[in-house]
């Protein structure tokens, strides 16, 4: 067995080598994995704040990216793995180039976005200080099976965390991880409240409700250390311990960001405790822009083009009614690789009602998408498979234009766009 | 949703939405409701929800899948229901069970622990928990022709002698993944593991779904020329893909 130091040197040698051949960044974190399967665990022991786990259906990438921004900004030194980089590989790969000459990370806290699957495998060997439970919803049920399951996942994650847990008050499946915890284990809640309270309909109630109708709320009998209180636009208001804060404007739209938001603050306050300045903290999430692929914003030829990440129906849902204001030409495209979810079923529980302007339909699955579109009275003017054909008929249309898309559509679109136009921060 | 207030009525019935809704089951109610005002018909969707009385002057069922949890809280109520749902089917009724549902239209589901659900016996089937997920694309051969669909089920369902088969497998598991055969067939009820959702991809099988419940209501089944080039396309796609 080497030391955790020698296996570092390899890694980084690992990754001097797969640079220089320009491939793909898991692979040191893979020959770290095997050379010594201790590696993570012993990385991240030794961080003064520990290490927080953020998992849940949706807005994983989003609410990592809020966290560690609001950390950064509360004098932290924070690791974070990428996006995509859910693998413990993936993980240990981006800790390479963040350890000193000693082989240690540099930093205070380790916050990391995993989803569900891979967070149970992560907390065996790395048991959190802290997680951050968002939002159960039926997603990729080709991998996950039943919306049960995936709950059950959750609930291992909550049950090895040492020190807090921050769930969702709102949303019952997350709600209930709470009464299995032991009682050294301290609990925290975010929701929303007044007049936002209707925006965020659970699993249960995303089905089996007429349309039109707005879903019941279960009477919150838990208090939330945050609540999201009022959303106009990007304006939104946060209370902290019941206590209204003033209104802050988010850098990205969205009611879900919003909660999302209140998430963030929630877990961040767990962890600073008594060091957390409410200012700093609204000050910093405000300055939070859109995470990569989430709603970001783009300028094409001096207008907008957004790019949308949608992967489930409650994401499908919450986004079209983020932007159901505001009017766009809109390309959607839906492919069906494993990453995306093999299964287009979903598609089918998404109201598109309301949604005009449709210009282009794409992706493996465009076919589908295009005859759910059908079935809701909705006119597509192109059906056309090929992204960059499609691509190139959204941007030709002027003015606002707007991309709903599946995960490895969005990554497809995203590289087009950077070669095309030639931007700078685009991966 | 818009009536076609001058159309001769179609009573739909959505058996339990809230438990058993799990893979874009709606969309069958939605693919019923939409060609159904396309052929000039009124169609109306009742909600049948566990508990209720159920509804009058039915004709046509549409039921979908569920987790293991939802089916436990719908198995009673069905059985309660089982006598005028058989009586339903002998009169010719139209259903579509799909899944979950179909696995409880059977005689019984037993789990792998040996802990027996019994059905309603519509389908004379059978269904036991299996080591593993049955995943992936589907295409099975029907009276309807092609039928294409996505399966995601553990039970394997057992026909028993003389029971008819909805398809014969092509690709993907079916059934049990053994004998070839895709879901079951009792007179106008229709019980499959494919949803996708299984409707709007087959428009031959849903309409012939809409003209068995207007023949039985009406007398006549009038048909409207759809233009299905879009589900044409959808399936021309799905005849390409892997399992």
């Amino acid at each position: 067995m080497l030391s955790h130091r020698s296996a570092a040197r390899v890694g980084l040698l690992v990754r001097r080598l797969a640079q220089l051949r320009g491939s793909g960044t898991a692979l040191p974190g893979l020959v770290v994995e095997r050379l010594d399967p201790g590696f993570l665990a012993a990385a991240l022991a030794d961080l003064p704040e520990g290490v927080v786990v953020i998992t849940g259906t949706n807005g994983k990438t989003t609410t990592t990216k809020m966290v560690v921004e609001l950390l950064r900004a509360s004098g932290l030194r924070v690791f974070s793995n990428r996006s995509g980089s859910n693998f413990t590989r993936g993980i240990i790969a981006g800790l390479l180039g963040e350890l000193d000459g000693r082989g240690r990370l540099t930093a205070d806290i380790a916050v990391l976005e995993l989803d569900e699957a891979h967070a149970i495998q992560f907390v065996r060997e790395v048991p959190p200080r802290y997680s951050l439970l968002l939002n159960i919803t039926r997603d990729q049920l080709d991998r996950f099976g039943e919306v049960d399951y995936t709950a059950g996942l959750l609930e291992k994650v909550a049950l090895a965390t040492t020190a807090g847990v921050v769930l969702n008050r709102d949303d019952p499946l997350v709600r209930r991880i709470a009464d299995t915890l032991p009682a050294a284990v301290e609990r925290r809640y975010f929701g929303s409240g007044g007049s936002v309270a209707h925006l965020f309909p659970d699993d249960r109630h995303l089905y089996g409700t007429r349309r039109g109708s707005s879903p019941k709320k279960d009477l919150a009998s838990h208090e939330a250390d945050v609540i999201l209180s009022a959303l106009s636009g990007k304006s939104a208001t946060y209370s902290f311990g019941g206590e209204a804060q003033p209104a802050i404007e988010l850098g990205m739209n969205g009611v879900h960001n919003a909660l999302n938001g209140a998430a963030a603050l929630s877990v961040v306050r767990m962890v600073l405790g008594d060091r957390a300045a409410s200012v700093v903290l609204l000050a910093a999430l405000g300055a939070v822009g859109p995470a990569f692929g989430r709603g970001e914003s783009i300028d094409v030829g001096g207008s907008p083009l957004e790019i949308v990440l949608v992967k489930n129906p409650s994401g499908f849902r919450l986004a079209l009614r983020s932007y159901a204001e505001s009017d766009a030409a809109t390309m959607i495209a839906i492919n069906d690789r494993y990453a995306d979810g093999r299964d287009t079923s979903w598609l089918w529980d998404v109201d598109f009602e309301g949604l005009s302007n449709v210009e282009v339909v794409s992706g493996t699955r465009a076919d589908d998408m295009a005859l759910r579109l059908h079935y809701d009275n909705i006119e597509v003017a192109h059906v056309e498979d090929s992204l960059s054909v499609a691509l190139d008929r959204l941007l030709v249309i002027e003015g606002p234009k707007r991309i709903y898309c599946t995960y490895t559509a969005m990554m497809a679109i995203r590289g087009r766009l950077a070669s095309k136009f030639n931007l700078a921060g685009i991966q | 949703m818009t009536t076609n207030s001058g159309g001769l009525p179609l009573r739909i019935v959505h058996l339990y939405p809230e438990q058993m809704n799990i893979y874009g089951d709606t969309g069958n109610v939605l693919t019923m409701v939409r060609r159904a005002q396309w052929h000039g018909y009124d169609p109306e969707v009742v909600v049948h929800h566990p508990g209720a009385p159920f509804p009058e002057n039915v004709d046509l069922v549409v039921g979908g899948g569920g987790q293991d949890s939802g089916q436990g809280l719908v198995a009673a109520d069905l059985r309660a229901l089982g006598d005028h749902l058989h009586d339903l089917a002998d009169d010719g009724v139209a259903m579509l069970m799909v899944c979950g549902l179909y696995q409880l239209f059977g005689q019984f589901f037993e789990t792998v622990t040996g802990e027996r659900m019994d059905g309603i016996g519509i389908f004379d089937v059978a269904t036991y928990g299996g080591p593993k997920r049955l995943v992936g694309n589907v295409r099975s051969q029907t009276q309807f022709g092609e039928i294409f669909g996505y399966e995601n089920h553990s039970g394997l369902t057992m026909l028993g002698e003389g029971q008819r088969p909805f398809g014969e497998i092509e690709m993907g598991s079916g059934n049990n993944g053994r004998d070839r055969t895709e879901g079951a067939i009792y007179r106008n009820v229709y019980g499959t593991y494919l949803h996708g959702s299984v409707l709007p991809k087959n428009p031959r099988f849903a309409d012939a779904l809409l003209e068995a419940a207007a023949l039985r209501r009406h007398g006549t089944f009038t048909r409207a020329p759809i233009d299905d080039r879009l589900a044409e396309l959808a399936r021309s796609r799905a005849r390409q893909l892997g399992v």
